[in-house]
């Protein structure tokens, strides 16, 4: 676990229901913008098909230092917003980091009975390809 | 044809309402917004609403049901909602979990509810105010009332006795063949077995919505729902999809829209359906036989 992936874990366990949308309502405006070199390339991003919204996603960088692009529609502010934790947890950590990162981190959340189980696996989806492109990236470089 | 001309013409035209009419109503209805993102309308809402919910708020907390009749009080007390006010309710996606919500009330008997043509986004092009400002609201005692499930929403054996009379599947064409057990783009939510009821006939949901997600004109409808399967008004129709939403919608479609006498939701649905041990499914994409 990263240590911001533990502070947001902290922070939305410390909330309760509705503050915890507050809290994600503030990642999802928190969401950076995607680098000029993503969006006027899109065919470099890939969908995340786990998601009901479109969002995509890229992963660059090197294996000490691994960088993360989203792209999700303002219209979409739940995807953007888990978009937005990942990126936060995950984005500019080394790869090792990230691999090492539980594929329940979506769950310890506790967004489950907030959210449906629909969009938390889909948050899910986000990071199983993330790890993945990670692993392909560090493969490539070795 | 304009919106108007193209409302009047449906079976009930007073439950469907525009832009420009909520924009001039606004004091005298308490308007509902019920989005699938759960967080679009603190985004931004038209002044004055109140949100639902649909996820924590319409169940039963426990069980897969929907809410008793002290809770549906209680909610509607929380939303400062009179039993005798129009409620207008509008949403994402081509007012989808709203006319899920829709259901719901009319579930309770809520008598008078509409919808905002075109929803959310309509309201949006057609430059309506949005606000991020949440309305005071305080309890009119809403009383607690018996929620009627006969006329409107159907179940599992009721399903079972109704093969072969008219159905209507709302799911995706990929979901309704068995292709896939889910909706494209939305992970697979649990049914261990895909294909459709048999004898249910394949109408999208969305089929029933234009571009700028009002609803088709009566003629399309009419066409889409009675010409292509061969049922009419005088049908007794069942709807279901994945867990009931989208069903909703062509439930609403059906219902007031074209003027079918019943028309029954059944909840359960695919979810429910495509894990009933026995149960029987057709796949592809024919309708298949009843046994």
């Amino acid at each position: 676990m990263t240590r911001a992936s533990e502070d947001i874990i902290a922070d939305f366990q410390f909330l309760e229901g509705s503050d915890r949308l507050q809290l994600l309502l503030e990642f999802s405006e928190a969401l950076p913008e995607l680098d000029a070199r993503y969006g006027d390339h899109p065919e470099l991003l890939e969908r995340v098909e786990e998601c009901q919204s479109p969002v995509f996603i890229a992963v660059d960088g090197t294996a000490a230092e691994i960088r993360l692009h989203f792209s999700a529609p303002r219209e979409s502010p739940t995807t953007r917003g888990f978009a937005s934790i990942l990126f936060s947890a995950l984005s500019s950590h080394s790869a090792d980091e990230i691999l090492e990162l539980s594929d329940d981190f979506p769950t310890k959340l506790g967004l489950d009975h907030i959210i449906t189980p629909l969009r938390v696996r889909g948050m899910r989806g986000m990071l199983a390809r993330i790890k993945r492109k990670t692993a392909e990236l560090v493969a490539k470089d070795a | 044809m304009d919106q108007l001309s193209k409302i009047a013409e449906y079976a009930n035209p007073d439950v469907l309402v525009t832009t420009e009419w909520l924009k001039n109503n606004l004091d005298n209805v308490i308007v509902v917004e019920s989005d699938e993102d759960i967080l679009l309308y603190e985004t931004g809402h038209i002044p004055g609403a109140v949100k639902l919910d649909w996820h924590t708020e319409l169940n039963h907390p426990l069980r897969r049901d929907y809410l008793e009749s002290e809770e549906f009080s209680a909610l509607m007390n929380i939303k400062g909602i009179g039993r005798q006010d129009t409620v207008v309710l509008y949403g994402d996606r081509s007012n989808w979990w709203a006319t899920y919500a829709f259901w719901v009330f009319k579930l309770f008997g809520h008598e008078n509810v509409l919808l905002l043509d075109g929803g959310r986004n309509k309201w949006i092009a057609d430059g309506g105010d949005i606000t991020k400002e949440k309305p005071t609201v305080s309890s009119k005692g809403y009383p607690a009332v018996e929620r009627h499930d006969s006329e409107i929403r159907a179940f599992r054996d009721e399903v079972l006795q109704h093969i072969g009379q008219p159905m209507v599947d709302v799911r995706s064409p990929e979901e309704y063949s068995g292709e896939r057990m889910h909706m494209p783009d939305f992970p697979n939510e649990g049914a261990t077995r895909g294909g459709h009821i048999p004898t249910a006939a394949s109408i999208p949901w969305s089929k029933s919505i234009q571009e700028d997600e009002t609803f088709r004109p009566v003629a399309e409808l009419e066409k889409l729902y009675f010409e292509n399967t061969g049922y009419d008004r005088s049908s007794d129709f069942i709807a279901y999809c994945r867990i009931g939403e989208r069903s909703s919608h062509s439930w609403f479609v059906l219902k007031y829209l074209l003027g079918v006498e019943s028309v029954r939701n059944y909840d359960g649905s695919w979810t429910e359906w495509g894990n009933l041990v026995g149960a029987p499914i057709a796949t592809g994409s024919e309708p298949g036989l009843a046994d």
